[in-house]
């Protein structure tokens, strides 16, 4: 089946927010803009409106305009909607300024001048705040978390050796190709009005939440909208909130529709990044490699605000122990607030950082035990029955140690390796080298969280007999809605032309959960087939659910006996039997299941420039049943492309907290002359809890790539990098 | 550098170009990017803004035959001249791009296409550069570029 | 904003005169850049030089090759004889931007804009090229290596035009291109070097380095190094003779150590095999 929207967004036919001609709702639209925090901390004194402005022609929005708490909704609300007489990082946003004119608007904003007291800003995650740097509790933490498994002390008493590394990750801006937009105007409605905001997004709910929060409304008065999100990776799950509500103050204010369509250079300032990493590894093995404690430390940089860093810090040491077993294990983690913008999601959530220590680790390991890589790793490696750090039983029957070999064999490994060492001992500047790494990616939200969203989906059956998926779960270019249209025709015997998918609307569709975690096939996946079991029991009879042209025929029949009635079935998540996790000791079923993967890198370093260059890739993977394999494929091949880029070349550069190389000529992503062919192999091994049996494969793919490649590295030099992005900058002096 | 704020908008240029093969003839304000007047002036919303700074090609067009960021061209040098946007490329030979997997949120699509047509019609332009070079102006974040790659591939009648 | 649309040379260079500080526009690939966002560049006047046909194209004459000053990447791309001559010409127009960029931005714009980190400028300079500037006043010719007289500042004043590029016929029997960006594709260079080596003479040696000084800089100490055949062993005896010609300095897309080391080694590998006090490292 073909990607369903593919020949609209080839053929430029899809309409992206700022595609949308200004009619209808948006008849007579003004521009938003913000003008922002020229500091990273610091007492707000005086906001001047620039002269040779006629601010009577402006909508202005402050503070004093928001409704409700000026709070973002979100897992602590310490997030102002607009700074309240205080900043805490650069380009935080002030005040907002709405137009018809959008290069006047845009001369306006730039003449406003926000005067700040500067307070000393906490700029570096790694050190230990100064008294005047404090500005939450008495360490600036925003969470600590920890994993305790057997006692580490018994490990590293019986040690043939203690192997311990310190391992940095940078920031990771998304680059979504549609910069963030939203659009908001105001409707009519049975309560009264109501705000609807319709844009960018991955999360509706989310925005949802937001919007009644701060604009203190109920869900019957506010509503929100997914227009078609040219791609999110994290960068649109939490937030578009901000947006929505900067729309929607401005256009409660003007009383008038107003769209804000950033820029790509404010997009990439003010918007969230991959929370930069510093994870410590202390280790405890034996000759042959084998684990016998893991002292892992984890510190995540949150940025400004609690925003989801103790989320991700969950996911994060979750999997900080990779792929493997061991008996003694602690794991601390904590997440730190520093005046920089605050870090938020991007595909993968922790896990990438966390899994790019352990996999470089396991590589230094070998080295210090004079032991090839591989062999330390399959010794550790988790075979069903054993357990994970926090004490979860791994089942589901996939062979790790086969999946190894398999994709060993596919890339060629050993050909590489031996070609590589012969051509290193010829060539005058040129290193090449392989490297492996093996890991795993937590399926659905973390622990109980599933349990909590309590996600729901409806399907409807429409009088002609055809079905529409009412869900949450957006479409942002992963492949929701084709792949949604195939589990539910497969369910329900149907052809696809007769299961439609609605736009996430919150008037319409059920809270399905965030689009995120890799989540939304596995789990609404199987939402959307069990909403069908539940529709075709309401038409069928005894109970017994029908399926193809019977239920279609049946649904027919049902609307001709009720007309002008809705005949939807739903169902509400339920967790597979026996999933039970302690989320207060973080003992148990972190996740109802894990994807596995192994990545192969050969790369070739130019000793002159110290630039890392990717030749071979391969990334194989169990995700369970494959449900489409060219959108399957994709998702690995652009997540490992977009992990190749965090590994080398996406670094983050900052100017007083703030970033400073927001472009992108200057911020440097992948293009195609940059990456070979990934070649991608799927290990099909079916979850039978999974929608179409399927697991989460949107997040699996950035896991990998970085160790690899920086094992191949060493591999190649001899040199040990532990910091990403490995620059050449960053390289070169570790090959002197 | 003092931006006044009374933001006089020059007088108009009056200027004409082809467009998708039809003959235009419009009022431009000289501050005009070819970008802006597609998409807001022309109702051409094809063609896409990613960044503004020539460097990720989803606003990519022809002029007189040969790709170009729209964004960095100002409409007024256009007068005289032939563009080609999105909408003028025809739908039936788009099945190899989208069995390849060549697009996923779609938003770089349109200038992947614009520049993948043109390597399509001028594929002497392969003999000196590989198909990963030419592409190299359109970043795509989602497809890791194979899915592209082997659209193009399968569009252009090359070796799979 | 204020655009002066000339169809003439002489016309543009009347219209030159009377706007003191009118800006010459060609391909718009430099000037556009965010254009949204600098909104003063809106407030300030423009030339259009884009339909001026006399100086559209390449020209070979029996000692040189001219180009216009309307010249793009593409243009030169498209001239199977260029690649033969000048070989490094088409190098360097394949690594601006991309196809997008190539297709409008021109050389001469190049050489205007004044980017110590530009990729035809080097190029140019390495084949010792001059520029050839008209005001009403008449013309005058520069050599591309006298053109900069600091950061982003050249001898061509307010009211002169770049109208050509000449390029002198003198073979050389070695010439190479390194461009090093943060990527392959699509990059702003970081460290440049451009060597050729003339066929014959005395003063064979021509280098020029880009992003590590003001300017695109000739390295003349580098230059007679070679020229004298001193023996090199290692990239570091290069570093004293590059010290006296660049500056590097650290900025928003390298440092100046990374620019300096990268710089030496790329000369010394390009000289294994044709520079006779080369020792194989």
């Amino acid at each position: 089946m073909q990607r369903l929207e593919g020949l609209s967004k080839l053929t430029g036919a899809e309409r992206y927010l700022d595609d949308e001609p200004l009619e209808g709702p948006l008849k007579g639209c003004l521009w938003g803009m913000t003008v922002r925090s020229p500091v990273s901390r610091g007492k707000i004194t005086r906001i001047t409106y620039g002269a040779g402005f006629d601010w009577s022609q402006f909508v202005v929005v402050e503070p004093s305009d928001i409704p409700g708490p000026n709070e973002t909704y979100l897992i602590e609300n310490d997030q102002p909607v607009l700074a309240p007489g205080y900043v805490r990082h650069m380009h935080e946003a002030v005040v907002l300024i709405a137009h018809q004119d959008r290069n006047l608007l845009r001369r306006a904003v730039a003449s406003v001048r926000v005067d700040v007291a500067p307070e000393p800003p906490a700029l570096d995650f790694r050190l230990t705040p100064r008294p005047d740097q404090i500005q939450r509790g008495s360490d600036n933490l925003l969470k600590k978390l920890q994993i305790r498994k057997g006692n580490i002390e018994r490990g590293f008493a019986q040690a043939h050796k203690i192997v311990e590394g310190e391992y940095e990750t940078g920031a990771q801006e998304h680059v979504y190709i549609e910069p963030n937009a939203m659009s908001a105007w105001i409707e009519d409605g049975p309560t009264g009005d109501v705000v609807v905001v319709r844009g960018s997004m991955q999360c509706p709910y989310y925005v949802l939440n937001a919007l009644k929060h701060a604009l203190k409304r109920d869900e019957s008065r506010v509503r929100v909208i997914q227009s078609p999100t040219g791609g999110g990776f994290g960068g649109k799950e939490d937030y578009p909130s901000t947006i929505a509500l900067h729309c929607a103050l401005l256009t409660l204010k003007a009383r008038r529709p107003v769209k804000i369509v950033y820029d790509r250079s404010e997009d990439m300032a003010a918007t969230t990044k991959r929370h930069p990493s510093l994870v410590r590894h202390r280790t405890a093995v034996d000759q042959n490699g084998k684990m016998l404690a893991q002292h892992i430390e984890v510190i995540l940089d949150g940025g400004a605000y609690v925003t989801l860093s103790p989320v991700v810090l969950s996911r994060g040491i979750i999997h900080a122990a990779g792929p493997y077993t061991c008996e003694n294990v602690l794991i601390e983690g904590k997440a730190v607030l520093t005046n920089s913008v605050p870090y938020g999601a991007f595909r993968g959530f922790g896990a990438p950082q966390t899994i790019f220590a352990v996999e470089r680790h396991m590589d230094r390991i070998a080295a210090a035990l004079n032991l090839d890589p591989l062999q330390v790793r399959r010794v550790n490696l988790l075979k069903d029955g054993d357990t994970t750090s926090t004490q979860q039983v791994i089942k589901g029957g996939t062979d790790r140690h086969a999946l190894l070999d398999q994709t060993l064999h596919i890339a060629n490994y050993d050909a590489h390796k031996r070609e590589a060492e012969k051509f290193n001992r010829t060539h005058p500047y040129l290193r090449r080298g392989v490297g492996v790494a093996t890991v795993l990616h937590g399926a659905g939200f973390t622990g109980n969280g599933e349990v909590y969203l309590n996600s729901k989906v409806d399907v409807a059956g429409r009088p002609d007999g055809s079905l529409e998926v009412l869900a949450a779960s957006t479409e942002m270019g992963q492949g929701t809605n084709t792949v949604f249209t195939k589990i539910a025709a497969d369910a329900a015997g149907y052809d696809i032309a007769d299961v439609f998918v609605g736009t996430p609307d919150t008037f319409r569709v059920p809270n399905s959960g965030p689009t995120v975690a890799s989540r939304t096939v596995m789990v609404v996946g199987k939402l959307v087939e069990r909403a069908i079991d539940e529709l075709a029991r309401q038409v069928g009879q005894n109970g017994s659910p029908l399926r193809g042209p019977a239920l279609k025929s049946a649904i027919q029949a049902w609307h001709r006996a009720n007309p002008e009635s809705e005949l939807k079935g739903r169902a509400t998540y339920q967790p597979p039997p026996d999933v039970k996790f302690d989320d207060k000791n973080y003992i148990g079923d972190a996740y109802a299941t894990f994807a596995w993967g192994v990545c192969v890198a050969a790369v070739e370093v130019d000793l002159r420039t110290a630039a890392v260059r990717v030749l071979d890739f391969v990334a194989a993977q169990d995700i369970g049943k494959v449900i489409n394999p060219v959108l399957a494929t994709g998702q690995v091949q652009g997540g490992v492309v977009q992990a190749i880029g965090w590994a080398l070349t996406e670094e983050m550069k900052f100017k007083d907290g703030g970033m400073h190389n927001n472009t992108l000529t200057n911020y440097i992503i992948p293009t195609s002359d940059d990456v070979p062919s990934i070649r991608v192999h799927f290990h099909e091994n079916p979850y039978p809890h999974g929608g179409g049996g399927a697991k989460g494969v949107g997040e699996l793919p950035m896991d990998g790539p970085a160790p690899a490649i920086l094992n191949a590295v060493a591999h190649a030099t001899g040199a040990d990098p532990r910091a990403i992005p490995l620059t050449p900058e960053r390289l070169l002096p570790l090959l002197r | 550098m003092q931006t006044t704020a009374s933001n006089p908008a020059a007088s108009t240029l009056q200027i004409a170009f082809s467009l998708n093969g039809q003959a235009i003839d419009i009022a431009v304000d000289p501050r005009e990017r070819l970008l802006d007047t597609l998409r807001y002036r022309l109702n051409l919303p094809g063609t896409k803004e990613g960044c503004g700074e020539g460097e990720c090609g989803a606003c990519t067009v022809t002029i007189d035959d040969l790709p170009a960021n729209s964004c960095l061209v100002p409409t007024f040098q256009v007068r005289g001249c032939s563009v080609r946007t999105i909408e003028s490329v025809p739908k039936a030979e788009l099945g190899p791009m989208l069995a390849a997997g060549a697009t996923q949120c779609g938003a770089c699509t349109p200038g992947v296409v614009m520049t993948a047509h043109w390597i399509k019609q001028h594929s002497q332009v392969l003999e000196s550069q590989t198909l990963r070079a030419l592409m190299a102006g359109n970043l795509c974040r989602c497809t890791g570029y194979d899915g592209i790659i082997d659209g193009v591939r399968r569009w252009i009648g090359g070796p799979q | 904003m204020n655009v002066l649309m000339p169809t003439s040379l002489a016309e543009a260079c009347t219209l030159c005169a009377k706007h003191p500080g009118v800006i010459p526009m060609a391909g718009a690939t430099d000037l556009l850049v965010h254009w949204p966002l600098r909104q003063a560049e809106h407030d300030k006047s423009y030339l259009d030089l884009s339909k001026l046909s006399e100086l559209r194209g390449v020209r070979w004459t029996a000692d040189s090759l001219t180009l216009g000053a309307l010249a793009t990447y593409w243009d030169v791309l498209q001239d199977a004889r260029i690649a033969s001559v000048f070989p490094l010409l088409p190098d360097a127009a394949r690594q601006v931007g991309a196809i997008q960029i190539q297709s409008r931005g021109t050389w001469a714009g190049n050489i205007a804009n004044g980017s110590p980190a530009a990729d035809g400028v080097p190029v140019l300079m390495a084949y010792d090229a001059s520029v050839t500037l008209a005001s009403a006043h008449g013309t005058r010719t520069v050599p591309l290596r006298s053109y900069y007289t600091g950061y982003r500042a050249s001898v061509r004043k307010p009211d002169e035009l770049i109208v050509s590029i000449e390029i002198p016929l003198v073979a050389c029997d070695f010439a190479v291109f390194h461009k090093v960006g943060a990527r392959k594709a699509q990059a702003i260079t970081k460290v440049g070097l451009v060597i050729t080596r003339l066929a014959s003479g005395s003063q064979r040696w021509r280098v020029v380095a880009s992003s590590v000084a003001a300017t695109i800089k000739r390295c003349p100490t580098v230059e007679a190094l070679l020229n004298t055949g001193t023996p090199l062993k290692a990239p570091a005896d290069l570093s004293a003779a590059f010290a006296a010609d660049v500056a590097p300095i650290d900025d928003i897309r390298s440092t100046a150590d990374y620019r300096r080391t990268v710089l030496a080694r790329l000369l010394f590998h390009s000289l294994q095999g044709v520079y006779d006090g080369a020792a194989a490292p």
